[in-house]
């Protein structure tokens, strides 16, 4: 045990770590915009619930058809996914040719539906998601403890996002998909079906909050407003970080999550102001978003 | 940026021009200015005084997105920042209700030009964005501080005496009052909407880019436009906290600034009197459906659905449409 500017180690590091822990979240859920808005220019309000939808699925599959944490991993973001589907083939696709402003106001009121179905059915109290044993107990590293589970986390959502980035970056699939963000009748023209692409984009986005819900039912209570809490501080993030870069939505994810970390444990009181503070500077200094080009 | 409002109120085509066609607005003001002052014989004052304060800040709300196509989502920040200042104001420093009402005011305008000078360096769904984002930092801090009271808000704030003379714990006297400023707040509106500055809001609207090449400078103008419409936003906030003698964590959250969305959309963005007629819908909805309490977000939402997907311009702009009138 060691001081570092007069705090415990373990303190630090403890804050280190479930800033790591909300910045694979920021990161998880800020990509899933920034995909979404490439190809649909649709800011996605509906993405908090999304994310809370992913976590009650799990919440429900494991208390109705005892679907443990490892396949509800893989089968609440496809539920969630699919529903995610259902929406824009029935109501976004009807947007496209409007103004922006629109998708966001229709999302936000998919998100208030959600949410209100939620607590309608389940309350608004927080239910408990119990750990699969795997992943109970930690480590003892000596200047910290670090938990099963949150390491888990913070691996796996950093192989979710550079997975979704080698597959857009670098993949054939992801090269249709960034033409298609360019210049989408262009594409049509060669006979790739860009609707369809659309839609599965809309579908995977979706599918990536909610796979961060899951991985969030542990850590956090799985309650209604788990999303709508995120959504705003998510937003920020987007603000800060500008949707032109994939990477740079992540590296700001994770940046942001490890700076209110860090504000918790040397001045608390503004731990949940620092990103919406950081925010403005970034508009004061940077207006395009640290990662941004000037449109 | 290629705004698409459906809101060009055709001009009387074919038809032949009749004083009352070219007097729609007009005319409709008379019929509410009457209407208002004959409605609490029929209704509860309180809720009249109430849904006033809410058409003032869905009118505020609706001077930005309707005219200048920036869409504002955290206007709660303005209402709510305005009612808590006026509350502080009338009940710690003990002054007169309209200095109460004007600290408010002030403090929502000072807010406004902070919030809406960052805001106004990005375009489009960025802006909703940051706005958004601001008006969430303000949430925290309200949360926060001392002066708001926290959980409780700040409660039994005194109506107190309108120029020390008047006491408007009666309840005629307040009606006036709300009356009054309401219906100052329109006007101020609507002169705004008619003057050579609201033109070029339209301009800015319509079409930035072309704006800017005509040697508007656009970002001066987003910004008053943006005070102008925080100001009377915190107006509407500051005069509710009087009105019902309370400020609380409601008026500033983000699901206020939702609400005043819902109600200029329920009742036509870019028409002058839709706003009024939303947010007296919505109240009244939020009334009867109190029963039902929990499914209250659902209906909201889906009215939100509903508006987008089938009813982008409103009842007022539905109605303007199929009369050819302008309201």
């Amino acid at each position: 045990m060691f001081e570092i500017f007069g705090i415990p180690s373990m303190a630090l590091f403890g804050q280190l770590l479930i800033g790591l822990i909300n910045g694979s979240f920021y990161a998880l859920l800020s990509l899933g915009l920034a995909v979404i808005f490439g190809m649909l220019n649709i800011i996605n309000f509906s993405h908090g619930a999304q994310y809370m939808m992913g976590a009650f699925a799990a919440y429900l599959l494991l208390k109705f058809t005892g679907l443990g944490y490892w396949p509800a991993l893989i089968v609440a973001p496809l539920l969630v996914g699919l529903f995610g589907v259902v929406i824009e083939r029935t109501m976004l696709r009807y947007l496209y040719k409007l103004d922006h402003l629109y998708g966001l106001l229709l999302t936000f009121g998919l998100a208030l539906i959600i949410e209100g179905v939620a607590r309608k059915n389940l309350g608004s109290a927080g239910l408990p998601y119990v750990l699969p044993d795997s992943l109970q107990g930690g480590h003892n590293l000596g200047f910290m403890f670090l938990p099963n589970y949150r390491a888990w986390v913070i691996v796996a959502s950093l192989v979710v996002c550079f997975g979704t980035w080698f597959a857009i970056e670098r993949t054939r699939l992801g090269a249709y998909l960034r033409a298609a963000t360019e210049n989408p009748t262009l594409v049509r023209a060669f006979g790739i079906n860009v609707p369809v692409m659309i839609t599965l984009t809309y579908g995977f986005g979706v599918a990536l909050a909610a796979f961060a819900g899951v991985m969030a039912a542990p850590i956090y209570n799985v309650s209604p407003q788990m999303g709508s809490d995120l959504i705003i501080v998510v937003f920020a993030v987007v603000v800060i970080g500008g949707m032109g870069s994939i990477l740079g939505a992540i590296i700001t994810g994770f940046g942001l999550g490890v700076v209110e970390g860090l504000t918790k444990v040397f001045f608390p009181e503004a731990s949940n102001t620092v990103i919406f503070v950081v925010m403005a500077i970034v508009l004061l200094v940077r207006p395009a978003g640290l990662f941004g080009r000037r449109a | 940026m290629d705004t698409q409002f459906e809101i060009k109120a055709a001009p009387p085509h074919g038809a032949s021009p009749s004083v009352w066609r070219d007097n729609s607005e007009t005319i409709l003001f008379v019929i509410m200015a009457v209407g208002l002052i004959v409605a609490p014989f029929f209704t509860y004052p309180l809720f009249l005084m109430e849904a006033m304060c809410f058409a003032l800040f869905a009118c505020a709300f609706n001077l930005l997105i309707g005219y200048v196509g920036l869409l504002s989502f955290g206007h709660a920040l303005y209402f709510g920042w305005g009612a808590y200042l006026s509350a502080y104001a009338a009940k710690s420093w003990g002054l007169t209700p309209e200095l109460a009402i004007l600290t408010g005011t002030a403090t929502a305008a000072l807010c406004g030009v902070v919030a809406g000078s960052l805001a106004i360096r990005r375009q489009g769904i960025y802006f909703a964005m940051i706005t958004l984002a601001l008006a969430q930092m303000m949430y925290f801090f309200a949360l926060q501080v001392k002066l708001t009271g926290g959980e409780d808000g700040i409660q039994a704030v005194p109506r107190g005496f309108l120029f020390g003379l008047i006491d408007l714990r009666n309840e005629a006297a307040m009606y006036v009052v709300v009356l009054a400023i309401f219906l100052a707040g329109f006007l101020f509106i609507y002169r705004i909407i008619h003057s050579p500055f609201g033109e070029v809001l339209k301009a800015i609207r319509e079409n930035e880019p072309r704006a800017i090449s005509l040697g508007y400078k656009t970002e001066r103008y987003k910004l008053i436009a943006f005070v102008l419409s925080a100001t009377l936003a915190g107006l509407a906030g500051s005069t509710k906290a009087i009105v019902v003698q309370l400020a609380s964590l409601t008026d500033v959250n983000w699901p206020m600034s939702g609400e005043v969305v819902l109600m200029t959309l329920v009742g036509g963005l870019g028409t002058i009197f839709g706003p009024i007629v939303g947010s007296f819908v919505i109240l009244v909805m939020q009334y009867k459906l109190s029963v039902v309490g929990e499914w209250v977000l659902v209906i909201q939402g889906a009215i939100f659905v509903a508006c987008v997907l089938l009813f982008r311009r409103g009842v007022i702009g539905e109605i303007a449409a199929k009369l050819r009138i302008k309201l």
